[in-house]
């Protein structure tokens, strides 16, 4: 059963990918795709963290902020190649994200939310103070990743765009591939177990805080890769990415798409990603929606729109 | 030789002896019964066994290794298992994933292979979602292994819990008040249910208040009241005991002595 979803999941975001520049009236909307790509990337990231293993994390925000300056700092002071910066900055977040998530994870509670936010501030505020370093708020350039260059001399031309749109599309297929093999597996289990229920997981042979820990370092690790992609494909980087007000953005995707299901994810992401883009006048009022969105989410579809939506058909089919 | 040791097991919330001094002998096969009223201290005392509490005296040894204040997954580990008296399911799993998360043990392996898929982690989870088959169907569960379990009946979730508890193939099992709220043909059936398993060598500790079910299939029992043992012995002993009769039923005598405790 779980086996024949996972496939049916994965076989409609390739669909979907593959067949959505069909419809693009501009070369403009493959940067915007590739937008969505990255956002929902790092929000299955948080439902393997949220939806599986129910811990929360105001801070994911500074995972996409190690990512993308690794991207943007790691070819400039170590020679390091941009792909690899990708590498470096996932096991800088993942090994960050296992020195914070080990103390507070043997907690119960909220702790994980108070303490992650706190680290996406401290992120952001290193990165917009070390202004010899990260150039402060003003942001720094990013190099180029080289690949495209590469695909044109064999041949293949592709735009800025396309090229983004392609890398961003097959990063979330191999992402949402992971957390979908996750969800059905011994570790999936176990975090889905200890959502329901602590001691009763503990009492099967759980050990709850490290599977805790698995989730928190997993999820890092996604956001950081978002991260750097984006960096990389807009060449520049500013510290908003590791904003407070970015991480709050990912969990209102994440909830607001079903924080249970993964291809809920990317739909909450693709809606609250192109929201700002087709209502221009949205930007300046986006905290005040994002907001209003989450508590509207939470009071009338508790379980996310895409598995609202599927129980709503489901029920009627019977 | 016995598999669990209990030795003056003790613990306190804010100065009230919750359980004060138990001790007691579990052997292999052997079904004992743990009884008294309602706030006697069974279940606390069951949560320090489980380590689910840190007891505050005393000690707990399982088969043979001092195991007082362990954490509850290490205890799953050395062949303890357990059932809770108000359920605790993973509500929002399948039937079927609550009693594989009673493998757990047995099908983890390394988080890269739960992540890639990889064959050793299909092959380790294929066996035990056959041996979790095979379990719900005998609890009676098998047509429901896909359903999301919140919406069983009570009953079909008290059996689930015993599935799920089951799966860890214990040496001990402990039941928290199995049957209650059960009716008498499942109460009937969680009966063979525990004397099967005791037949087959595993040790049961029972809570449990149906007085017919703990004095027809009990071993041995151990009498609690207001956190101590009053009272231990086979069941014909214990009922006839004037302690017990006297804890059920209330006596003239008691009231001054609470009041002094």
């Amino acid at each position: 059963m779980a086996g024949r979803n996972k496939w049916i999941s994965l076989g409609v975001l390739a669909l979907l990918i593959a067949l959505l520049p069909l419809f693009f009236p501009s070369g403009y909307y493959y940067r915007v795709g590739a937008l969505i790509f990255v956002n929902a990337l790092s929000v299955v990231g948080l439902v393997i963290l949220i939806g599986y293993a129910g811990q929360i994390s105001l801070g994911h925000a500074g995972f996409a902020g190690i990512g993308a300056y690794a991207c943007a700092l790691a070819p400039e002071h170590l020679g390091l190649h941009p792909a690899l910066a990708v590498l470096l900055g996932a096991v800088v977040s993942g090994v960050m994200a296992a020195l914070i998530g080990k103390p507070i994870l043997r907690l119960k509670g909220y702790y994980l939310a108070v303490a992650t936010l706190g680290f996406g501030i401290l992120v952001s505020m290193v990165l917009t103070n070390e202004r010899a370093l990260t150039g402060g708020p003003d942001g720094m350039n990013v190099a180029d990743l080289g690949l495209r260059g590469l695909l044109r001399d064999m041949g293949w031309r592709l735009s800025g765009g396309e090229f983004w749109y392609m890398i961003c599309g097959v990063v979330l297929l191999i992402g949402a591939w992971l957390a979908l093999n996750l969800f059905d597996s011994p570790s999936g289990r176990a975090m889905r177990a200890l959502h329901g229920s602590e001691v009763a997981a503990s009492t099967v042979g759980v050990d709850v805080p490290r599977q805790k820990l698995r989730a928190f370092v997993i999820s890092a690790v996604y956001a950081s890769v978002a991260g750097s992609l984006l960096a990389l494909q807009n060449g520049y980087i500013t510290p908003d990415v590791a904003g407070f007000m970015h991480s709050v953005e990912m969990v209102t995707m994440a909830v607001l798409g079903g924080v249970g299901s993964v291809l809920g994810a990317t739909f909450g992401a693709a809606i609250l990603t192109l929201l700002p883009q087709v209502l221009t006048v949205f930007a300046e009022y986006e905290q005040l929606v994002l907001g209003l969105v989450m508590v509207l989410v939470m009071i009338f579809l508790p379980q996310g729109l895409l598995p609202s939506i599927a129980r709503r058909l489901k029920g009627r089919d019977e | 030789m016995s598999l669990l040791e209990i030795q003056g097991l003790g613990i306190s919330f804010g100065g009230l002896k919750a359980v004060n001094d138990v001790s007691f002998k579990v052997a292999p096969g052997e079904i004992v019964s743990v009884i008294g009223p309602n706030g006697a201290g069974k279940t606390t005392l069951f949560n320090m066994i489980s380590g689910v509490y840190q007891p505050g005296r005393g000690s707990v040894s399982l088969n043979g290794r001092a195991v007082t204040g362990v954490a509850p997954h290490r205890l799953a580990e050395m062949g303890l298992s357990r059932t809770f008296q108000n359920l605790q399911i993973f509500q929002e799993m399948t039937v079927l994933d609550n009693v594989l998360a009673g493998y757990h043990l047995t099908e983890r392996g390394s988080v890269w292979a739960d992540l890639l898929s990889l064959p050793g982690m299909k092959r380790r989870a294929a066996e035990a979602r056959s041996g979790a088959r095979k379990l719900l169907e005998r609890v009676r569960l098998d047509k429901a292994a896909e359903q999301v379990a919140g919406n069983l009946s009570y009953g079909a979730l008290k059996r689930l819990e015993i599935a799920r508890a089951l799966a860890l193939n214990p040496n001990i099992l402990l039941l928290d008040e199995p049957a209650a709220g059960c009716n008498a043909v499942e109460t009937e059936e969680i009966d063979h249910l525990i004397a099967e398993l005791a037949a087959s060598g595993i040790a049961i500790l029972l809570v449990e208040h149906d007085m017919k079910l703990v004095m027809r299939i009990s071993n041995h029992i151990v009498v609690l009241d207001h956190g101590e043992k009053i009272a231990e012995g086979d069941p014909a002993t214990v009922s006839r005991d004037p302690a017990v009769i006297a804890a059920y039923l209330g006596t003239e005598e008691e009231e001054p002595a609470h009041a002094d405790g």
